[in-house]
């Protein structure tokens, strides 16, 4: 049982950046827009919180730095895309690449150096209840954070006004602006939130996972947020079960080989990828699911005629 | 005319390589221009860190008679032939390559450029202008495999592996031998992590590990996160590559700590003066390229006393940490009693030795 909760307890770690990741470019990806840059706003997430954090010595303040941070790569982001009107997926690419020489160069001189360890928030008179005590009440912060953030997230994008004029630029940016809705405003603010969530994974994998500073960290980790919010279906709720999946596979398939099962590791690290397509082409193939697939104006400029 | 896109952007390759040759014939008039290829960053306080300890002490002890360029996080294949390539183009004239991936890509680029010389580091792939050279890393595993064997209270080790080349399966191998000489209860269990970088999935499988009862961790993937982790934890481990002491001041028991300098300084100088041959070095404790870090606050006195024992045994040759009689996972005998293993059977060594649950991957 014990061995049951610490692996749990692993996959949670594995998971919550990609659930920060994942439901940050869902809103993005609602307003129709795409940004393939989370993994470069994710490890500059990841440095910002490590350099802050050491120099004040705060993790909250890392977090805030994080979030700066990815705000403020996003931004440049919304800026090239929305405002100059550059193709999405080559900016998008190149703020991935940027990102990752932009942290490089920032964190030489972090490399080799410990932060505080993060404080662990436990919830008082549940985190002491037998099993679900440790596995659910006695978990940092930004966990907490990651759950709320679903919630509000899911609770946002389809019972509010705001939410539901979010989708509507991303289905549609012409009726929505002919109807008087402003798009470019409405994408910038989804930009930037999805800039924010990044930055926070990143902050997770720098303060909480490792926690210290290496170079590429992030791994590949903002890439399957990209595929999991095509798994997703563009649904909050679904990237939360889909992240602890995805997390759930790469914790697992360690804990198989310690055991002595053998799964080849290459194959565990093909299966988000490969259950993405999956999902896209059942979503594609089957008409009735298309109220399902992706916003219509996913990855489209657009030209606010006079 | 108008000038296409393709045609500017060809005009301008051109300018730069005529740039590149201009500049490169005027450097190598002055300066033998050295150049050395890491795998992974200079920051991964592991593996290319201590290789490029070894680049400082060559600009330290040949000054300005050399100049050195490198280039760090390149990848393993083709991208490696290119960089490789371009090396030779802006007028180096020794290129170290320093991961076992570039061995091919080193060969290809050698074949064609037979007055550049080459320095592959682990690979067994030789050419008249491509010498190799290595660490017996596994002398320094079988010492901390004593030291962990006597210090784990739980009888479990966990090992952090990358890839299964006969590199890392003979580090396995011995650390378990060394491990298994003091305690006959040792167990070991390793994890594939297939990679030789990557400080999230390293954290994730040491604490996989450590969940299972580990209580001390060997690495043999290049970030400190497994040190760090097992810092946080409250169990030992076993550095990798670079001292991490400053990752686990108390978790580490000690640390292999590679040092290329000597080796490298040696190699350049001879590329200098016009004694340069291929060859093979494969550098043990004896040798000054490995050296075993000083031991951690949480190894008493008497797990010190059977390290140096055995590091003092093993740097004069008296022992060899393969040395019959000594059986296959399978059973099968592969040393007979008192029979030492050859270097070649060594260097292609892929199967566990008895006594090491799991398959080992293909």
């Amino acid at each position: 049982m014990d061995l049951a909760i610490d692996i749990l307890i692993g996959v949670m770690a594995a998971a919550t950046p990609l659930v920060f990741a994942a439901i940050g470019e869902i809103v993005v990806e609602k307003a129709g827009v795409l940004n393939l840059g989370v993994e470069g706003m994710m490890i500059v997430g990841a440095i910002a919180a490590f350099a802050a954090s050491i120099a004040t010595g705060s993790p909250t303040i890392g977090v805030l730095a994080a979030l700066m941070a990815g705000v403020l790569m996003a931004l440049l982001f919304g800026i090239l895309t929305l405002t100059l009107l550059s193709n999405q997926v080559a900016t998008g690419l190149a703020l991935t690449m940027f990102g990752l020489g932009l942290s490089s160069l920032v964190g030489q001189s972090y490399t080799g150096m410990a932060a505080a360890p993060f404080p662990r928030l436990d919830i008082a008179g549940l985190s002491t209840l037998p099993v679900i005590g440790r596995l659910l009440f006695a978990r940092d912060a930004l966990f907490y954070l990651s759950l709320a953030l679903v919630a509000a997230t899911a609770y946002g994008l389809t019972r509010t006004r705001a939410g539901l004029v979010l989708r509507a630029i991303g289905e549609n940016h012409d009726a929505a602006h002919a109807i008087g809705y402003r798009v470019v405003a409405y994408r910038y603010l989804a930009v930037l939130f999805g800039g924010a969530c990044a930055g926070l994974g990143g902050a997770y994998l720098s303060l909480v996972q490792t926690p210290f500073w290496v170079e590429k960290m992030t791994a590949g980790r903002g890439w399957i947020a990209l595929a999991l919010v095509v798994f997703a279906a563009w649904r909050p709720e679904r990237a939360l079960a889909g992240a602890y999946l995805f997390g759930g596979i790469s914790v697992l398939q360690l804990h198989t080989q310690a055991v002595g099962f053998r799964v080849d590791a290459q194959i565990l690290a093909m299966i988000p990828y490969l259950v993405t397509i999956l999902v896209l082409v059942l979503m594609s193939a089957d008409r009735t699911r298309l109220k399902f697939s992706a916003p219509a104006c996913l990855g489209k400029p657009f030209f606010a005629a006079a | 005319m108008k000038f296409t896109w393709g045609r500017r952007l060809a005009a301008a390759v051109m300018v730069m390589a005529a740039g590149a040759v201009i500049t490169g014939a005027f450097a190598q008039a002055k300066k033998t221009k050295v150049a050395f290829v890491y795998v992974g960053p200079i920051g991964d306080h592991g593996w290319s860190y201590q290789h490029h300890q070894g680049l400082l002490q060559v600009q330290k002890e040949l000054g300005d008679k050399v100049e050195t360029t490198h280039i760090e996080n390149v990848s393993e294949g083709p991208d490696a032939e290119r960089v490789v390539d371009q090396l030779v183009q802006a007028g180096h004239e020794i290129i170290f390559t320093t991961s076992f991936g570039f061995m091919n890509p080193t060969l290809k680029v050698a074949e064609r450029n037979p007055k550049i010389k080459f320095e592959h580091v682990s690979g067994f792939k030789r050419a008249d202008n491509m010498a190799t050279s290595n660490i017996r890393y596994y002398e320094g595993r079988y010492v901390a495999g004593i030291m962990a064997g006597k210090l784990s209270k739980s009888n479990t080790i966990g090992y952090i592996a990358s890839f299964p080349i006969p590199e890392v399966v003979m580090g396995i191998n011995a650390a378990y031998l060394g491990a298994k000489s003091v305690n006959p209860n040792v167990k070991f269990k390793v994890i594939w992590v297939s990679s030789w970088f990557d400080p999230g999935k390293e954290a994730d499988a040491a604490k996989a590990l450590a969940d299972q009862g580990a209580d001390v961790l060997f690495q043999h993937t290049d970030s400190p996160a497994p040190m760090k982790f097992a810092e946080e934890r409250g169990i030992l481990a076993v550095g990798q590559a670079s001292n991490m002491a400053a990752f686990g001041p108390n978790a580490q028991i000690t640390a292999l700590v590679n040092n290329w300098g000597p080796y490298y300084v040696s190699r350049v100088k001879a590329a200098m003066d016009g004694t340069w041959k291929t060859g093979d070095v494969w550098g043990g404790l004896n040798s000054g390229m490995l050296n075993i870090a000083a031991y951690g606050k949480k190894v008493p006195a008497d797990v010190a006393a059977l390290a140096d024992a055995a590091r003092d045994k093993i740097a004069k040759g008296e022992f060899h940490p393969f040395t019959g009689p000594l059986k296959k996972q399978d059973g099968s005998e592969f040393l007979k009693a008192g029979e030492k293993i050859a270097d070649k059977d060594l260097s292609g060594m892929n199967f566990y030795v008895e006594g090491i649950d799991g398959a080992l991957p293909k």
